[in-house]
Order: structure tokens, then C-alpha cells, then sequence
């Protein structure tokens, strides 16, 4: 840990801009409106899909997932703006890059599962009929 | 290839020479931030695959309580409250830091973890709840799944309250010092991230839960 931070200070040594300690030294600047913005849009964010579900104001089921994902995906933005402080200039664009990367593996990962297993499900139904069950227990060694 | 060969001498000494090390080497100012990141995001994956079995199993009753009658949605909105408050009180000792103030970020600190303990402590409430009323992670597909996915969460909540603490304590020992405004940064991007990580579980497991 102590070699590293001896390093940094090598590589910014001759750097005309010296950093302080008491300096911001590491991350983003926060600020007092970017947290509150942040905390008051999640607060609707939030209370707007409980409102939904506990109230049943969608009677279609579909419709209302639906919605529901909308609002998780708002308040997840709102939160990484907000709260991570993201956007596509810090570290050079590579947070944002990398995000993006999980992002895209993440989507692939749950669809394909979902779309793979209900496929599956589905075509292994007729087996999971009674008369069938105890052919398959005989087959077995 | 040949273009070299046919260039004049003047000309080719012109050419400036070929600089293989640049003075200012293009590297991110902060290679902690990125790097915790890069962790938090292969941590979203652990997650992306707890929330695919859950997807998968969600609705594998085997006969027993679904989660429309297991699920106690007021409950759940005041999980969700006390960790959208934890996030904000955060916030607020990362402010007080970039002030370099200790005794504010120490106190900001520790309201965090006071929420953090009442999401923990109502938890482990509701699974108990559920334990009690024989809806164990051993009932079927769907609580197991529910029980890994939202336990996965908790323990890291744990965790952070962990180092929240010991956080504390080196702050106060040490004060706001380099190392220490490091890792206040790292911990509050683990915090925020985790609080993101809930809006998904409140979302695809409790609300689509009961629908």
C-alpha cells in the first residue's frame, strides 16, 4: 500500500498542479443538491411502485410488470448518476465503458436463462405427467 | 516499406524522433476507484446470476406458500426506507469529509450504520418470520432461491457495516487523511451500489412477487 502511494506521488511530483492533503483526493466532488435531487427523485421513484402494487391500481398483470421494471430501471439510473457520481468522464471513460460491458452480460445472462429454461420447462412437460414418472424410475439403473 | 528507402536524406532527418515513452503517460489519476469499480461490477454478476435462478425458480411453489401470501409488502417499504436513508446520510458524511471534518463525517458515519443495522435487524425479522411459519429455505424451489438471493444482499450489508466501522475507528484514530479519504470513497461506492442492488430485489422479487 505504501509503495503505491510512493509511486503516485513520483509520477505527479513534476506535475504543475500539486496535490494537497487536505485537498479532495480521491473521487468525484460531491455536492449537497446532487444528493438531495438524487434522494428526492428514488423517494418517488420508490413510493410510486409500492403505491401501485398495494393499492392494485393495474388490474393486468403484464401491464404492470411492465411499469414496475420501468421505474427499477429510473430509480438505478437516477442512483448512478446521483449517488455514484457516474458519467462519461471520469477515469478517462473507462468506468462508464466497463458498466456498459456489464450492463450488456448481465441483459444476455438473465434473458438467455429465462428464454432457455421456460423453453426447456416446456418441453419436458409430458414427462412430468404421473404415468410417466415411474417408466423413468425403471429405466434407471 | 519501400517509401523509406526512396525518402532523401534531409527529409529523413527531419522526422522527428520516434518517442516511445511519452512524458505524461495517459494514466488515470486514481487507479483505486477504477479498480473498485471493476470489483463492484464483477460483484453485479454474482448478483445477475442470483436474480436469474430466482427468475427461473420464482414460481416453483411444490405446493407450499407463494409469495403473495408470504410477503408483507408494508414491512418491505420500510427496508427500502431505512436503506434510501442510510444512501443520504452517506452522502452527507462524504460532505462533511470533502470539508475535512471529522467529527461530522464520524457522526454521519454512524447514523448510516444505525440505519444499516435497522435494515439488517428487519431482515433477519422477516426470515425468522418465514422460518417460524415453516416457509424455510428447504420449503421449496422458490424460497430457496429467495432466501439465497436476498441473504447474498444481507451479507453484504453485513460486511459493510463491518467496515463502516472500522472505518470509524481509523478515521478517528487517524483523521481524514489520504489513505483514509480513499477508502471512505471505496465504502460509499460499495454502499450506494448495494442500495442499488436493492432496488432490484424490492422490484423483481417482492413487488412482481405478489403480484
Amino acid at each position: 500500500m505504501s509503495a503505491s502511494h510512493t509511486h503516485t506521488h513520483a509520477a505527479h511530483g513534476h506535475d504543475a498542479h500539486h496535490h494537497d492533503d487536505h485537498h479532495q483526493d480521491a473521487g468525484p466532488h460531491s455536492t449537497l443538491s446532487g444528493y438531495m435531487v438524487g434522494f428526492v427523485l428514488s423517494v418517488i421513484l420508490t413510493a410510486i411502485p409500492f403505491w401501485l402494487v398495494m393499492g392494485k391500481v393495474i388490474a393486468d398483470k403484464g401491464t404492470m410488470a411492465l411499469v414496475l421494471g420501468v421505474f427499477a430501471v429510473a430509480q438505478i439510473l437516477v442512483h448512478m448518476v446521483c449517488f455514484l457520481h457516474m458519467n462519461g468522464k471520469i477515469e478517462g471513460g473507462w468506468t462508464l465503458l466497463s458498466t456498459l460491458f456489464t450492463v450488456v452480460f448481465v441483459a444476455v445472462g438473465i434473458a438467455g436463462t429465462l428464454w432457455v429454461m421456460f423453453h426447456m420447462n416446456a418441453n419436458m412437460m409430458p414427462t412430468h405427467a404421473p404415468g410417466h414418472m415411474p417408466a423413468v424410475e425403471q429405466r434407471a439403473p | 516499406m519501400s517509401d523509406t528507402h526512396t525518402l532523401p536524406a534531409g527529409a529523413a532527418a527531419a522526422l522527428a524522433p520516434r518517442q516511445y515513452h511519452l512524458a505524461h503517460e495517459p494514466h488515470p489519476e486514481n487507479g483505486t476507484a477504477l479498480g473498485f469499480w471493476l470489483y463492484l461490477m464483477s460483484d453485479c454478476l454474482i448478483f445477475a446470476a442470483l436474480f436469474a435462478t430466482y427468475g427461473v425458480l420464482g414460481r416453483s411453489y411444490a405446493g407450499g406458500p407463494t409469495g403473495a401470501e408470504l410477503f408483507d409488502l408494508p414491512l418491505v417499504a420500510l427496508n427500502t426506507a431505512f436503506l434510501l436513508l442510510s444512501s443520504i446520510t452517506f452522502g452527507f458524511a462524504m460532505l462533511q469529509k470533502q470539508h475535512g471534518k471529522v467529527g461530522g463525517t464520524l457522526a454521519w458515519l454512524a447514523i448510516t450504520g444505525l440505519f444499516g443495522l435497522c435494515f439488517l435487524g428487519l431482515e433477519l425479522y422477516e426470515f425468522q418470520h418465514l422460518i417460524h411459519q415453516g416457509a424455510g429455505p428447504q420449503r421449496s424451489a422458490f424460497l430457496s432461491a429467495f432466501f439465497t438471493l436476498v441473504a447474498t444482499h444481507g451479507l453484504h450489508v453485513t460486511f459493510g457495516l463491518v467496515w463502516l466501522v472500522v472505518l470509524m475507528v481509523q478515521i478517528a484514530k487517524h483523521g481524514l487523511i489520504r489513505e483514509n479519504q480513499r477508502r471512505l470513497m471505496c465504502l460509499s461506492m460499495f454502499w450506494h451500489f448495494l442500495d442499488v442492488v436493492w432496488i432490484g430485489v424490492f422490484t423483481f422479487v417482492y413487488l412482481m412477487g405478489v403480484l
